[in-house]
């Protein structure tokens, strides 16, 4: 029976998709007061009313977490990453029958803990450098963060390959490919994530808010003008609704960063106060976030009735960032909608009523994450000066010198240290 | 009920076609494997059995690859840097061409050109973060070379972003698994293929020291374990790799820790080994000319009393990169093989006999490399936490990009703590 449970899943790899079976469909977990409240309506405007109220209560609870700080907003992240990779996780094993495979959910969760450690010890360590120099065991685990993360993993995947059970070695080396794909997608963009959060809140608000209303808006210029389809992956898509979508993401993020970029609490890097062990917002506006006067191109002008406008240089970068969100960010969604059709699933989960898993929210996020962080370390952010100062005190004597000497020359030749003075 | 007897006619309907396609699964391996061996080497092994012709095959193919890896050593980082890639896109071949196999994917569409497209993103990628440092002076000359560099991230990004659209554009209807399936194949095996092979090239730069001890360590390890297991083996290590035994196991550790030993000893007297290899703009080559650090030094180390009797010297002259090469051998003994566990049990997974058949009597590139990537990505992390500091060419071309006032500041920093080890002294000037 077990022979012919393994060939027989093993053969599905070979057979067509209209041969295998769906997954069972998600229970409703829809709260009973709604369902109460909106018994009269047909189900076609329950539906939407249901979607409706749960899009506004996740955007209320957005907006309360941004007020809580950003403390708050690092614990969301991880949550959100964690039940991300729960979802993933258990799709693959109702897919692959393989829920009793011995050890592999525990190695599952023990490989996530291995990776968000070595993260945390690579990046946000470096912003709570004061808080670990104070305690000795910290200071050991992040300076030797990855030697202890790596020989964890190690441990856990010479106990993957002690676990091989001999009928269930094909669905074995499935399960870790799928945890490790898990990984990669979830776990190292929720990282990016925090690391743009930590560039200032701006630039976890401002993408995130793209993404939610090209979503928005995308649906509704569809709903009201869509005609032509988009693509077969996703059938309810329209081109107007693209289009449409695109044009309203980049007025609504140009907008929206004007009025944010006004606010210290959001435009300045969060960094980690030792003193008052809180994580504060203050600094000198960056030169991104003071206004400007830019010339109107002379084609605009008899439109606008201005010849020049005064707005902030990141207003500019809110444009790359929603023309992203608007044309590629929705290839994400395209991707799990294959990626759901491919394993016969409705949606990742029923976590939210109307909406599906935290997955099928965030599908679009993820490629917007990496992207924003990639658009940061090439064209915004220098270097962080503590780390960089943090390795210069690690250097050999003889390089801290002649790096002294390079770097002195430097200063002096660029006028910003006076040869004569002494320092 | 209904459903039940749905399902079994499901499998009954579908028996014929399911022993069809169990006896080309069981039947032949999806990879077949032809004799590869030169003519010249089966006329002159004709006369003997088959299992002593396996044996000598095995062995003058062994002599071969070290020999070949002398050589290459003796050309230089250049050369092995090529050879490193080659490696690494034979071992990415065999790997993705296994996937095709298993899941007859091989005329997916667009499929094939994906793969390859996405190993260049990502080498050019790893190839952005890591080599450039060390050619920085050639890459700031040469502007193409230098916006690639500068904005590799984003530049390599966005192919890479290409690469999905593309495959989210080639989703066909029939095929949606098999193309996820081949999109995960692929990425994993970049995972594991790519940036190991980057962190060999890493390992390199470092001195070729840290690239010969590990790989010959592995090597010995592969080739005791096997002569231990051939006259003493008597019981069996694991059941995924019934030739294994215990007496083979411990006896390559004892011998691969020894061999270590001696192999740093030797090498650690030569500069070219144990310098970082430097690219020298003025002669556009790759030099390693350096003054020794400390772990080339010879030193004297107290024997502990325990062995001063057996051994009858008080004290001992050795380098203390021998010590380091101690956890070195350590780990190419216990946990390599544990990557070679996981290769046989990806082989018996999918019930391929070799990754392929480029080596003859050893299987493919795969084949002689399952064990060493994991000891690469550990050489890799040791240096990173124990021996090697930061680059200074690194720290000083970030600093260069900081605002004037975060430069001031750091370096003010720089000066107080030189000042405070003496280093600077009053002389402000110096």
């Amino acid at each position: 029976q077990e022979v012919e449970l393994e060939e027989r899943l093993v053969e599905l790899d070979l057979r067509n998709d209209s041969d295998v079976p769906d997954v069972p469909p998600a229970s409703d977990s829809t709260p009973e007061i709604l369902k109460a409240a909106l018994s009269g309506l047909s189900a076609r405007w329950k539906n939407w009313w249901i979607r409706g109220i749960l899009s506004l209560a996740m955007i209320s609870g957005f907006f309360l977490i941004i007020y809580l700080g950003s403390f708050m907003l690092m614990l969301l992240v991880l949550s959100i990453q964690v039940k991300c990779y729960h979802e993933i996780i258990t799709i693959g094993y109702r897919v692959y029958h393989s829920y009793d495979l011995p050890w592999f959910r525990s190695l599952s969760w023990y490989f996530l803990l291995c990776v968000n450690y070595f993260f945390y010890g690579e990046t946000v360590a470096d912003y709570f450098a004061t808080f670990v120099q104070r305690r000795e065991q910290l200071q050991f685990l992040i300076r030797y963060h990855r030697f202890i993360s790596f020989a964890l993993y190690l441990a856990g995947f010479c106990i993957f390959v002690l676990s091989l059970v001999k009928k269930h070695y094909r669905l074995q080396f499935y399960m870790f490919a799928w945890t490790h794909v898990t990984l990669l997608i979830t776990v190292t963009q929720s990282h990016l994530v925090i690391q743009n959060l930590f560039e200032g809140m701006i630039w976890f608000l401002v993408p995130i808010s793209s993404v939610i209303c090209n979503d928005i808006t995308a649906y509704i210029f569809g709903f009201f003008f869509g005609r032509t389809p988009l693509i077969k992956l996703s059938p309810k898509k329209t081109w107007e609704g693209f289009i449409g979508g695109f044009f309203s993401t980049v007025i609504f993020g140009f907008v929206f960063s004007y009025f944010l970029a006004q606010h210290q609490y959001f435009v300045c890097p969060v960094e980690y106060n030792s003193e008052t062990n809180r994580f504060v917002t203050e600094c000198e506006a960056s030169e991104l976030f003071q206004m400007k006067k830019y010339p109107v191109p002379p084609v605009l002008q008899p439109v606008l009735g201005w010849d020049m406008v005064s707005l902030y240089p990141f207003q500019m970068h809110s444009i790359a960032l929603s023309t992203f969100a608007s044309l590629i960010g929705p290839f994400g969604g395209f991707f799990a909608s294959g990626f759901k059709r491919a394993f016969k699933i409705k949606d990742f989960a029923d976590t939210i009523p109307g909406h599906g898993g935290i997955m099928d929210r965030f599908d679009c996020q993820y490629l917007m994450a990496t992207f924003v962080h990639v658009y940061i370390t090439s064209f915004i952010r220098g270097p962080n000066p503590s780390k960089l100062l943090k390795q210069l005190l690690i250097l050999q004597p003889e390089q801290q010198l002649s790096v002294y000497k390079t770097l002195k020359s430097h200063l002096v030749e660029k006028g910003i240290l006076q040869p004569s003075l002494r320092g | 009920n209904l459903q039940e007897s749905e399902s079994e006619n499901k499998l009954d309907g579908e028996t014929a076609s399911d022993s069809e396609s169990k006896s080309e699964f069981g039947g032949s391996a999806p990879v077949p494997t032809s004799d590869d061996t030169p003519e010249v080497l089966n006329r002159a092994l004709s006369n003997l059995s088959s299992r002593w012709k396996n044996w000598w095959v095995r062995g003058i193919l062994t002599l071969a690859m070290i020999t070949f890896f002398f050589i290459i050593i003796y050309l230089g980082p250049l050369v092995l840097m090529t050879i490193v890639m080659c490696v690494q896109i034979k071992c990415f071949h065999e790997i993705i061409t296994i996937g095709y196999n298993v899941y007859h994917s091989y005329d997916l569409p667009w499929f094939r050109t994906l793969s390859w497209y996405f190993l260049l993103c990502v080498n050019y990628f790893f190839y952005g973060e890591t080599v450039t440092d060390y050619f920085f002076t050639l890459v700031q000359r040469e502007e193409p070379l230098r916006i690639l560099s500068k904005y590799h991230r984003f530049i390599s990004f966005a192919l890479y972003l290409t690469g999905f659209c593309m495959f989210v554009l080639s989703l066909v209807k029939k095929h949606y698994r098999l193309q996820f399936y081949m999109f995960g194949w692929t990425h994993v095996t970049l995972l594991i293929v790519v940036t190991q092979s980057h962190l060999i090239i890493h390992n390199l730069f470092e001195g070729m020291i840290w690239f010969i001890v590990p790989i010959s360590c592995v090597i010995c390890n592969d080739i005791m374990a096997y002569m231990f297991g051939f006259f003493f083996g008597r019981t069996p290590l694991i059941k995924l790799s019934p030739k294994k035994t215990w007496e083979g196991f411990i006896g390559g550790f004892f011998a691969t820790v020894v061999f270590g030993l001696l192999l740093s000893y030797i090498m650690s007297g030569y500069r070219c080994f144990t310098c970082p290899v430097e690219f020298n703009n003025d002669t556009n080559s790759f030099t390693v000319d350096c003054e020794p650090s400390e772990l080339f030094q010879l030193q004297e180390y107290n024997i502990p009393l325990v062995l001063q009797s057996v051994v009858g010297w008080k004290t001992l002259r050795m380098y203390p990169f021998q010590i380091h090469s101690i956890a070195l051998s350590t780990f190419a003994s216990l946990i390599g093989p544990f990557g070679g566990f996981f290769a046989s049990g990806f082989k018996r997974a999918f019930k391929i006999k070799d990754f392929a058949n480029t080596i003859p009597g050893h299987g493919g590139i795969m084949d002689r490399f399952d064990c060493q990537y994991l000891m690469a990505t550990f050489v890799n992390v040791y240096i990173a936490s124990f021996i090697r500091g930061p680059n200074p060419s690194k720290l000083i071309q970030q600093f260069l990009t900081l605002r004037p006032d975060q430069q001031l500041h750091i370096f003010n920093t720089l000066k107080a703590h030189l000042v405070d080890k003496g280093m600077l002294g009053s002389l402000e000037e110096a």
